[in-house]
């Protein structure tokens, strides 16, 4: 049987969002230092910035954190408002988090080197 | 060398558990301070609806029940420390209302201080309707009209709106007033982390420019202010923590260097361990080189996170810069209202159902002349929480959605006509619809969120020690 081409970022990393104003925060924490090279070169603020488009994100910005191998993402305008007046059922963003999880990324970083 | 500050986080938001105040000093007495945290930033515009009512509610409540279950530990020695932000819109009423809980239980020798001082609405609402200009850091916010923050609107645009305006207060008057022999201090609005940095520059004298220090105490408190997230609650990894029906609050024990161990108290579920700490390292923070508190500029790039034993996690490294010269201040301005129906729709075609059905009530009411400012359709269980960007399978494989249908208008009576057309569904609706027994839905007050800067020379923090 063929392996997945894909993996979910979570196999690879673990997260946590919150929310500021209109805007929101995902860190993203690699599981492993392996992960947060892949990380660091794969996850930019550009693919962070598409998958959250439907949500009507503004421009990603991404701050490397390497003594915590993380890499955290402010994504602005993502809130529909936000706090008190957006009308989502997640007006705060505790679910960006765990949506970035489930982003797809490339099976071959789970391969042992060489 | 002054022994380690331990210092527990016993509420994270306003609504957390009652309990934990109790439950952190009965399983660990020698805690040095329980810190609570009771104001998000749209907390303070709750409160003001609360005051409109009753001019004595000001305040978190809550509080006041907490320090009540606190008699009998006070009543057998126990000499914890309490600084908390739940004295909200009015500290004054708060610390009068805890006053009288002490003096019936016969602990007036605890001495109760307010801060105060953090209210700037007066000043927003008299500043000049200057146009406004970016530029978030260091800059006098008055003279920039109190440009929004995160828009760089002008405040005119809601001056007239205005409800509460706070600026985040730092940890010196928490300092000065536990240096005048306080036992309780109830604050306003002040920055989460400084009520914990404000009882270790009391304790350990620190200079208001060691600011490495500073910044290692500001960690120390950032970590423990959501309550139960430093110890596993909101991790990603949740499901394999053990008890997580009863996971621990957060005590911080902070050393004279202004490194600092994360751990919980023996008992507890949950677990405090360096995935742990680093995800709430990282919440609710931007730029992690330049994290602006009134304190000190702090940067989390030098932090090393070690584990240190059994639920301890040892965070040190911290540095700092010196802080701005303005605080930020959190202001609310009425921005008319809203609602939420839900009802549950089950069987074939279910989220077709439902969407059809939330579609109806939306033209209903819109023949019948409402209008809205912003309408939204959510058929929950579809991925609807991320719009279905994370969705793992074709919206027809479900049996059954909660359809979730809400509605915003700059007036109340649209949004009060809304609410009387969820519960008709269950007849005029698909068959199948059901979970409609909680009533009519409520019509809440938006409350828009204004931050901006002011400079710290316009602000004067005072700290009144209760006679």
């Amino acid at each position: 049987m063929a392996a997945p081409a894909t993996i979910p970022l979570r196999e690879i990393a673990f997260a946590r969002s919150g929310d500021k104003g209109n805007s929101a925060n995902v860190a993203v924490f690699a599981r492993t230092p392996a992960a947060y090279a892949w990380l660091r070169d794969h996850l930019t603020a550009a693919s962070v910035e598409t998958f959250f488009k439907p949500l009507g994100v503004g421009t990603v910005t991404r701050y490397e954190v390497p003594n915590l191998e993380a890499l955290n993402f402010i994504l602005p305008e993502i809130l529909a408002g936000g706090g008190s007046r957006s009308l989502r059922i997640d007006s705060q963003g505790k679910t960006l988090g765990m949506a970035l999880l489930e982003m797809p990324v490339a099976a071959a970083i789970l391969k042992p080197a060489g | 060398m002054p022994r380690p500050l331990k210092i527990a986080n016993a509420s994270g938001f306003w609504g957390d558990q009652p309990d934990a105040a109790a439950r952190l000093v009965a399983a660990q007495p020698d805690l040095d301070f329980l810190t609570l945290d009771y104001l998000a930033e749209v907390s303070l515009s709750i409160m003001a609806i609360i005051r409109a009512k009753d001019p004595a509610a000001g305040y978190a409540r809550d509080f006041v029940d907490v320090l009540r279950s606190l008699i009998p530990f006070y009543q057998a020695g126990g000499k914890t420390k309490i600084v908390t932000n739940a004295g909200g819109l009015d500290p004054a009423s708060c610390a009068r209302a805890c006053a009288e809980v002490l003096r019936a239980a016969n602990l007036s020798r605890l001495k109760i201080a307010v801060v105060s001082g953090d209210d700037v609405l007066p000043l927003l609402r008299s500043s000049p309707p200057t146009p406004a200009k970016h530029n978030p850091i260091g800059y006098d916010g008055a003279k920039a009209g109190f440009a929004n923050l995160d828009t760089g609107a002008p405040l005119s645009a809601i001056a007239s709106r205005l409800v509460t305006a706070n600026a985040y207060l730092g940890a010196e008057p928490i300092a000065e007033a536990l240096r005048a022999g306080a036992d309780i201090v109830i604050t306003g609005r002040v920055a989460d982390p400084s009520l914990t940095v404000g009882p270790c520059l009391a304790h350990f004298g620190w200079k208001p420019t060691d600011y490495d220090r500073l910044t290692g105490a500001t960690v120390a408190g950032h970590l423990i202010e959501c309550g139960t997230q430093a110890c596993g609650g909101f991790s990603t990894d949740w499901l394999d923590l053990p008890d997580n029906h009863d996971i621990g609050f957060p005590i911080v024990e902070v050393a004279a260097d202004g490194s600092c161990v994360v751990t919980k108290p023996a008992g507890t579920g949950g677990a405090v361990t360096v995935p742990t700490v680093k995800e709430q390292l990282l919440y609710e923070i931007g730029d992690p080189a330049n994290y602006l508190s009134p304190d000190v500029t702090v940067s989390f790039l030098t932090l090393r996170v070690e584990a240190a034993g059994e639920n301890r996690v040892r965070v040190a490294g911290a540095t700092g810069r010196a802080p701005t010269n303005s605080y930020k201040v959190s202001a609310t301005y009425r921005d008319g209202y809203k609602a939420h129906g839900m009802l549950t729709v089950f069987g074939h075609d279910a989220v077709r159902k439902a969407r059809r059905a939330g579609e109806g009530i939306l033209r209903r009411l819109q023949d019948r002349g409402c209008t809205y400012r912003e309408t939204l359709i959510e058929c929950l269980g579809t991925g609807a929480s991320v719009r279905g960007l994370a969705s793992r399978m074709s919206d027809t494989h479900l049996v059954e959605t909660v359809l979730r249908v809400s509605v915003a208008a700059d007036t109340k009576e649209p949004v009060e006509r809304f609410t009387k057309e969820i519960a008709p569904l269950v007849t005029c609706g698909p068959q199948g619809v059901t979970g409609y027994a909680t009533g009519r839905p409520k019509v809440l007050p938006i409350f828009g969120y204004w931050p901006c800067l002011i400079a710290k020379s316009l602000v004067k923090p005072t700290v009144q020690l209760l006679a």
